[in-house]
Parts: C-alpha cells; sequence; structure tokens
C-alpha cells in the first residue's frame, strides 16, 4: 500500500483558539477513515487543513503520489448564493474544472462519467434543474455527485448524510464502499453515525483537539471514546 | 434605415468597438454580480478617470499610464476583501472618491481639456484610429480569454473553496477576472464615460439573471441583451438628434431590465 497523504503534528487555530492541536496520522492509498468527536472538537477544521484551505499553525501535510486535482471534496456548508443561476449539470461537472489542465472544454470522459454518476444517484429528472431551486437533500445529492466526480485517488466528505433520507444514505453509503473497494479510493469522513462508521471505516481518528485515537475500527469499539460517543448520541435520541 | 446605414458610413467603427466592449462587460459582469463586485466598475472607471487625467496633464499618452494603473487597483480591491482587512464596498468606496477627488484636481490645476462630462459619459464619435484599434484588440483578447477560462471561472465563481481543494488555481483566475476587468474598463471608459461602463457591467447580467436559470444561459443572455441594448441606444440618439448617447444607452437598459422584472413577475 502506498501512502497518499501524512499529516504531522498538525496544528490549526481560529484566533487565539486551539481547533486543532498536534494531530498526526496518515492516509494510504484504498484507506477508509472516519472522523469522529463531539461537536467543536476540529473535525471539519482538520479536513480543511488537510485540504489547504486553512493555514497551518505548525506542522506539516506532505501529499505523496497525490495532486489536488485527484481529490473530491463534500464542504459541510456550501456557501452558494440564494440567486446564482446554475444548471445541476453544470454544477457537477465543475468537479472536473481542473482535471481539464489546459483544455478549455470538458472532455467525453467526464460526460460519460458524470452519467454513470447521476445514474447512481438518481439525479437523472433534475439534471436540468436550476440548483437554487431543489431542496436540501436534493442540493446535498448534487454536490455529493460533483465530490465523487472530482474524487480519483482520494475522497474528504464532511457529513455527507446531514439531509439525506434513509434510502439514499444507504446507497449513498454502498457507492463509496464501492469506488472505496473497486477503484481503491481512499476516503476521510466526517461523521456523527458512529455505528455506521465503525461498520465501513477501516481506520478511526477521534479527535478532541487532539488525536485521542487512531487505529483499526474493531479496536475503536472497545475504547471509553466510543462508549461515551455513543452514550451521547442516545441522549440526543 | 436611412438613418442607420448613415450612422454606421459614420461611425461604424465607434459602433464596432463599442459593440464589443458592451459584449465584454457583460460576460464580466455576470461573474462580478454572482461575486457581490457589481461596485467594482464604477470603483475603476473613477481610478481610470484620475489616471487618464494626469497622463493628459504631464502628457504621457493616457493609455499607458490609466492600464497599469487600474490593473493594480483591480488587484488591491479583490485582495482587500480576501484578507478581510477592508470590506470590499468601502474599499471601492474610498478609492473611487479618492481618485476622482484627485482627477478633477489635476485636470483644474493644468487646465486639460478632460470635462467631468467627459468622465461620466464618454465621447464615443471622438475616438481616433489608435484609439480604435487599441479597444478592439484588447476587447478581443477579453472575449478570447473569458471562452478559454469559461469552465474555471465558473468553478471558481460557484463554490470557492470546492475549487481549491480540488486543485484550480483559484487565485490565478481571480486575477485573471481582476485584469480582464480593468483592461474592459480603461478601454471601455474613454469611450463610453463611468457611468455607462459600469451600468454595462450591471444591468444585462441582472436581466438575464432574472429570465435564465443556468450559468451559460444567463452568460449568453447577458452578452447578446447588453449589445442589442447598446445598439438601439446608439441609433436612438443619433435618429434623434441631441440626446446625449450614454445616458440613452443606460435608459434603455433600465427599461429592458423593468420590462423583465414585470413579466417574470407575472409568470410566477
Amino acid at each position: 500500500m502506498s501512502i497518499l497523504l501524512e499529516a504531522k503534528n498538525i496544528c490549526v487555530s481560529y484566533e487565539k483558539a486551539l481547533a486543532v492541536g498536534d494531530v498526526s496520522f496518515r492516509v494510504e492509498e484504498g484507506d477508509y477513515i472516519c472522523v469522529l468527536g463531539e461537536n467543536g472538537a476540529g473535525k471539519s477544521t482538520l479536513l480543511k487543513a488537510l485540504l489547504g484551505l486553512i493555514p497551518l499553525k505548525s506542522g506539516e501535510i506532505l501529499p505523496h503520489n497525490i495532486k489536488p486535482s485527484q481529490i473530491g471534496y463534500l464542504p459541510q456548508q456550501t456557501q452558494v448564493q440564494k440567486d446564482f443561476p446554475a444548471s445541476v449539470r453544470e454544477v457537477i461537472l465543475s468537479g472536473r474544472a481542473a482535471k481539464t489542465g489546459k483544455l478549455p472544454f470538458f472532455r467525453d470522459k467526464d460526460r460519460a462519467d458524470m452519467k454513470a454518476y447521476v445514474q447512481m444517484l438518481n439525479l437523472k429528472d433534475i439534471l436540468n434543474r436550476s440548483y437554487r431551486e431543489l431542496s436540501g437533500g436534493q442540493q446535498q445529492r448534487v454536490l455529493l455527485c460533483r465530490a465523487l466526480l472530482a474524487a480519483e485517488k482520494l475522497l474528504v466528505l464532511d457529513e455527507p448524510a446531514a439531509g439525506l433520507d434513509a434510502v439514499i444514505t444507504h446507497e449513498f453509503y454502498h457507492i463509496v464502499g464501492h469506488l472505496n473497494k473497486e477503484k481503491k479510493v481512499a476516503v476521510i469522513m466526517v461523521s456523527h453515525d458512529i455505528r455506521c462508521a465503525v461498520r465501513e471505516a477501516k481506520h478511526i481518528l477521534h479527535l478532541k483537539k487532539e488525536a485521542s485515537y487512531f487505529g483499526p475500527s474493531e479496536d475503536y469499539v472497545k475504547t471509553r471514546d466510543y462508549h461515551y460517543l455513543l452514550g451521547g448520541c442516545c441522549d440526543h435520541a | 434605415m436611412h438613418d442607420i446605414l448613415l450612422l454606421l458610413s459614420l461611425y461604424g467603427e465607434a459602433v464596432f468597438a463599442g459593440v464589443l466592449i458592451a459584449l465584454s462587460c457583460a460576460l464580466l459582469g455576470v461573474n462580478l454580480v454572482l461575486k457581490r463586485y457589481s461596485m467594482i466598475g464604477d470603483g475603476l472607471s473613477h481610478v481610470s478617470f484620475g489616471a487618464l487625467s494626469i497622463g493628459l496633464a504631464v502628457g504621457v499618452a493616457p493609455m499607458a499610464i490609466a492600464l497599469p494603473v487600474v490593473i493594480i487597483a483591480a488587484f488591491f480591491l479583490l485582495r482587500a476583501s480576501e484578507k478581510e482587512h477592508l470590506h470590499g464596498d468601502a474599499a471601492i468606496a474610498l478609492l473611487s472618491s479618492g481618485a476622482l477627488a484627485i482627477g478633477i484636481l489635476v485636470s483644474h490645476l493644468f487646465q486639460t481639456n478632460m470635462s467631468v462630462e467627459d468622465y461620466m459619459f464618454g465621447s464615443l464619435y471622438a475616438i481616433d484610429r489608435g484609439d480604435f484599434i487599441l479597444s478592439v484588440v484588447l476587447a478581443l483578447c477579453v472575449l478570447v480569454l473569458f471562452v478559454l477560462f469559461y469552465n474555471k471561472i465558473f468553478a471558481v465563481t460557484f463554490d470557492e473553496s470546492f475549487a481549491k481543494a480540488t486543485g484550480v488555481h483559484v487565485s490565478r483566475y481571480n486575477s485573471l477576472v481582476a485584469v480582464l476587468t480593468a483592461v474592459t474598463v480603461v478601454v471601455g471608459m474613454r469611450m463610453m464615460g463611468a457611468l455607462l461602463i459600469s451600468s454595462l457591467i450591471i444591468f444585462p447580467a441582472i436581466t438575464a439573471m432574472r429570465i435564465f436559470k443556468s450559468f451559460k444561459s444567463v452568460t449568453i443572455a447577458s452578452g447578446i441583451l447588453s449589445v442589442l441594448c447598446f445598439l438601439l441606444g446608439v441609433i436612438l440618439s443619433f435618429t434623434h438628434r441631441g440626446l446625449p448617447t450614454g445616458a440613452t444607452i443606460v435608459v434603455v437598459n433600465l427599461v429592458v431590465f423593468i420590462l423583465v422584472t414585470l413579466f417574470s413577475k407575472k409568470r410566477v
């Protein structure tokens, strides 16, 4: 297994408050990592730092055998303006914008790949509709589709199941699992669905600003963190 | 019809250059309006006015000064809002009122023949051969670059952090839009004035956004609307002697915008 990304002692802070402190881990080809933790534990911040969207206070992120254009990303909230005119097709295809390199237009391959993912996520009927007119769940599916289209080696997902109904959530985990197993796409996912995370992922990274656990999912279920999160989860439900 | 032929035979070059500039403004306008930079055209044309009057005062080719100054100002405005030291609208207001004041002072002190009227509305019919060629070349560059990088410009405009995370050189394309806007404003400003340039950037984009729902159709419609309104305004002002060209074009744009707004409200 070759290493894709290596995070070495990374720290991120907002103003003076430390958001992520001294976290180290590595992402290998075909890996499937779930990042768990309470609200405000720095999960989204960690993903953004990995993607180079926010500066590190210290530490370093070393990419091996991966270029940014091989990464797909699903942000937690996309700050798309309410009045932005864009069709679903345009939004999804923009996942390949970096890959066309110097070519001014999308390639046939991009369109063919898009069709396949659109089929999988059941978006065919709304392909020509305006993105701004969709419901929250539909928008989430469109952004997922864009992320899948962009992900060649690594898929970074920030709470992908937010706003999805049970059927689509199930279908979504199936698609991600398929990409991960068949195409060896590595996955890093922030999730609040703890049982599902443990079932799907190979590794768990538990964050409390610092990484309190990083290791195989099988061992994670024996930790105090796991039971604490589950307890917290049941209290809310 | 006779009037239109006369217009074209007398001022064909000016009208042609104007069409290209109207088109450039409209295409960039969609992007600028969506990124909440509607007033950047206005701000930059004030800066352009300041630079042009300094150029006239010291006897250097005005374009040679205005072009780099406005490009720097465009960078400054985009960077200022990126880093949030200064909010975009405040930065634009500071820059444009400052530059306008400097321009007027310099014009007054050195008695150049650049009037406030010229600056507001430009002088479409007063362009010479050199200006014409320069305008056409620059406008064509803007159009070609916009089409070549259309997909990337869309990705960056729609969702900057996704674009950045997936390897699009976001700052490169933001800079590209800044430079293209600056060039369009400088070229357009001399011919059509500050008022017209900012309305050519805003009106067609806003009107097109009321009718169409995809980025591509909005961009194309914005371009077509802009050119049609420009031509209609020029023809009206020519056939009704005495109507100021720039103001007529703005009013045509305004009327089309109001009509479209009323019509699209009714439909919903």
